[in-house]
């Protein structure tokens, strides 16, 4: 007996009645470490033995409002500056909209770490074994009866006194309960190194599975059904027809609808010649001009024309459009620049439709006006 | 007559049984092999399984056209059984949560396994928003986590707050009900002498030692969680609800919704736990736990939410015809008197009209008329999701895009396997995991409170 270290004396009681009064006894004897174990939670316990009131609140509170406010943070962040998108005219921030995923969120974060804080402050886990686990006391305590603990490590503690006052107090089958070996590291596990890579093994684990069912999986049969369907597109072979091709091209004389041949391919100057701007320059047709301008022209050409290309050099800065050459151009000279394209400039008739080749035109004009403005512009 | 006693409380746990008793009666199912008939009962359930999950590989392999959806209908029966499941899960959490915050002790009996049924609900209401989309494998997509296409989800949308809401509702109801497993595995641990159970029911039990100390931080956990937990349950259908009602289809866009949906699925889910204790406590002889007083609270809680359901239904079409909206009056005629009419009286007759039997107290406590009764009920509820579901988006604003929705034969095995899902976690739950509280039960039995305390 000698050589196992005790943990404390436990008395039985029967009644709640009984356990309350008794509870409140040792309390008021000056006992600091003593339990109540009782199979269901009796009412006025806490203030028998002189608990104060669970903070576990506070915790609910802390992250509770964590949740909050990770929840509000991160869709701020991702829809106002990560990825804007407006969606059914919603402002950006669309805070109205957002309340369900914070509330949830909030709810989330809340319950889960209260519970956590729980087991692991109060329960102390993964420590789950203690002195009284398997004792015949646990087992009349976890069904129907109820129990009275005072520990060895109290101040107030004597083998004796601890005897005697349960004695007093009417407990029944008062017991010495012992350490185990194992329960007498007080320590907590779980810095133990089992623990911690029990931890490792299902982190690994989880990570592995998800970067598997996403990078691998995901492209897979049958997964990838839908990025590779048994059907044939443009550039494909097709042993069907007879050139082994699956594009197949037009019936011979088949107009594409819209299409207009030019007439004037590689004949720069009967294009001048006979080639007129039949649109007028009204300010519907300027804004169109600019717009086109602005998108296909100016990268190379700058935004007035001057040849300040914003493409720093990777291609080569083309030409004044205020040259004296080019101002005296008829406009029919310079739509064929523009529909077959000049020595490293392409062609953008595949971009521009005629009308907008014209209207670029007018616009062009107005620049090339702006810099060399006459007299009688001023009135 | 006898004379009644009003000082007294009727106890809520008839005949004070001993506390070893209820320990005894309670952990028998767990203790006990099951018997011919529980294999029968899996037999059954795991058939119906069965049929829905080849349902559901069909409809995988050969896609969606399998169903009945089609083009102005695309929310078919996929979407009714969503909403219908996950309102079956409320019942749970009002009973363990809200119900428990209002003090009512009577809820104790019934608080584990409608929680359990919660669990469940929401477990095989999961399933139908995933094979929705046709292909369940990308739904990981529904998550904003920093992917290749540096997309993020859209938070505005009420499909992604459904996506929160029943995942948030999942998770914190499986803590709830795992906190209030705790104390009763430690008891169970305590009890058995078979090796491997003690080795789980250690573990599971975290170390439990019904120290008062414990005790009090667990109260406290179990107040708060109760206190998230019946926000939430509100939310939850409101959310589901929102998935209407956001929208512009006549018929939805209306703000009665998330009101007439929670009480609708209080409603069902009520009726779906009473249909399910009255078996429980015939086979497993809880009869003095699970008592008839509890039952005849629960038919009037249905009393209740029905008679609130149906002035959900009159208001409905009070406003469209108050608000003058022409689509809105067309579609609350057209539910009545239009090509689902049959679908519709269903709905009324079952929601609307049988419950209010119950304001007999006879027919409250005669346990065979209240079953046919809940069952009514669960019929029409799910009546009114296909009724809300499909007359509006089979007729809406344009007559030249109205199409007749009718579900088809895999529509209505994968219906049958959700069912047989359910019931399947719902018959292992009983031999596994003691289906009521062990803990709670003892702390309402007469006699187990100390009599000089506060009440």
């Amino acid at each position: 007996m000698s050589d196992k270290i005790l943990y404390g004396y436990t008395g039985i009681f029967d009644t709640p009645d009984e356990i309350i009064l008794a509870a409140n006894k040792v309390a008021e004897d000056g006992y600091k470490k003593f339990d109540v174990n009782t199979p269901y939670p009796v009412h006025g316990m806490d203030n028998a033995m002189k608990l104060p009131v669970s903070k576990l609140g506070y915790a609910a509170l802390i992250f509770g409002l964590t949740g909050t406010i990770s929840a509000v943070t991160l869709m701020y962040f991702l829809s106002v500056f990560d990825y804007p998108i407006v969606i059914g005219g919603k402002p950006f921030f669309a805070f109205p909209a957002f309340v369900p995923i914070i509330f949830e969120v909030t709810v989330l974060a809340a319950s889960i770490a209260t519970v956590v804080t729980m087991i692991a402050l109060f329960f102390k886990f993964p420590n789950i074994s203690h002195p009284l686990h398997d004792t015949e006391y646990m087992k009349k305590v976890s069904s129907n009866k109820y129990g009275i603990l005072l520990q060895a490590d109290d101040l107030k503690f004597t083998e004796e006194s601890a005897k005697e006052l349960l004695a007093k107090l009417g407990a029944k089958d008062i017991t010495a309960i012992y350490y185990d070996q194992a329960e007498i590291s007080t320590e907590h596990k779980i810095f133990e190194p089992k623990f911690i890579s029990l931890l490792i093994i299902i982190a690994v684990v989880v990570s592995g599975s998800t970067y598997f069912a996403l990078n691998k999986l995901m492209f897979m049969v049958p997964f990838n059904w839908m990025m590779e369907q048994s059907k044939i597109i443009p550039q494909d072979n097709n042993s069907f027809f007879s050139d082994g091709k699956a594009m197949r091209t037009p019936i011979e004389g088949t107009v594409a609808r819209g299409n207009m041949p030019y007439q004037f391919k590689g004949d720069p100057e009967s294009a001048g010649k006979y080639l007129k701007n039949t649109l007028l320059p009204t300010e519907k047709n300027l804004d169109l001009g600019k717009k086109k301008y602005d998108i296909y022209c100016s990268p190379c050409h700058g935004y007035y024309g001057e040849g300040d290309s914003r493409l720093r050099g990777q291609f080569p800065n083309p030409p004044s459009l205020h040259s004296e050459k080019v101002r005296t151009w008829t406009d029919g000279r310079l739509y064929h620049v523009i529909t077959e394209g000049q020595n490293i400039m392409p062609s953008y008739a595949s971009q521009m439709t005629r009308k907008e080749r014209w209207a670029t035109i007018l616009y062009l004009r107005v620049l090339q006006r702006s810099l060399n403005a006459k007299e009688s512009d001023l009135e | 007559m006898n004379e009644i006693d009003y000082t007294r409380e009727i106890p809520v746990i008839e005949g004070r049984p001993a506390l070893r008793e209820i320990d005894d009666l309670i952990a028998k199912p767990l203790e006990t092999k099951p018997d011919k008939k529980y294999y029968l009962a899996l037999a059954v359930t795991l058939t119906m399984t069965g049929i829905g999950a080849i349902a559901l590989l069909l409809s995988f392999y050969y896609g969606t056209g399998l169903w009945g959806n089609n083009n102005p209908v695309g929310w078919g029966l996929p979407i009714v059984n969503f909403v219908f499941w996950v309102g079956i899960g409320h019942a749970g959490t009002l009973i363990s949560a809200i119900l428990f915050l209002l003090r009512q002790r009577w809820r104790n009996g019934i608080a584990r396994f409608a929680e359990g049924m919660t669990i469940f609900a929401v477990m095989t209401a999961g399933i139908f928003p995933l094979i929705h989309v046709g292909r369940p494998w990308l739904a990981g997509y529904l998550f904003p986590y920093p992917n290749q296409h540096s997309l993020w989800v859209n938070f505005t949308s009420p499909l992604l707050w459904d996506v929160f809401a029943v995942s948030t509702y999942f998770t914190v109801s499986f803590i709830f009900w795992y906190v209030g497993l705790i104390p009763d595995f430690a008891t169970l641990r305590d009890r058995t002498s078979n090796k491997i159970k003690k080795l789980i029911y250690s573990v599971t039990s975290l170390g439990w030692r019904h120290s008062n100390r414990h005790w009090q931080h667990y109260e406290m956990v179990y107040l708060i969680l109760a206190g998230f937990a019946t926000p939430l349950v509100l939310s939850v259908h409101t959310i589901v609800s929102f998935d209407f009602a956001v929208s512009i289809m006549p018929g939805w866009h209306t703000t009665i919704f998330p009101p007439y949906f929670v009480a609708g699925a209080v409603f069902s889910g009520f009726a779906m736990v009473q249909n399910v204790l009255i078996f429980i406590r015939k086979i497993f002889n809880y009869e003095h736990i699970i008592t008839l007083n509890t039952l005849e609270r629960m038919n009037k809680i249905i009393l209740l939410t029905g008679s609130m359901v149906g002035y959900a239904y009159a208001m409905e079409f009070f406003i469209a015809w108050y608000s003058g909206v022409q689509p809105e009056q067309f579609t609350f005629i057209n539910r009545a008197f239009g090509p689902y009419a049959w679908a519709y009286w269903i709905m009324v007759s079952c929601n609307v009209i049988f419950p209010q039997l119950f304001w007999v107290k006879k027919i409250r406590r005669s346990i065979p008329i209240m079953f046919v009764i809940a069952v009514l009920v669960n019929v029409g509820m799910w009546f009114e999701r296909f009724v809300i579901t499909v007359t509006s988006l089979s007729r809406d604003y344009l007559p030249s895009s109205w199409a007749y929705y009718a579900p088809t034969l895999v529509d209505g095995a994968i219906l049958l396997g959700s069912f047989g899902f359910f019931f399947t976690w719902l018959l292992l739950f009983t031999k596994t995991l003691p289906v009521v509280s062990i803990a709670e039960v003892k702390a309402v039995v007469e006699g187990s409170q100390p009599s000089h305390g506060d009440h």
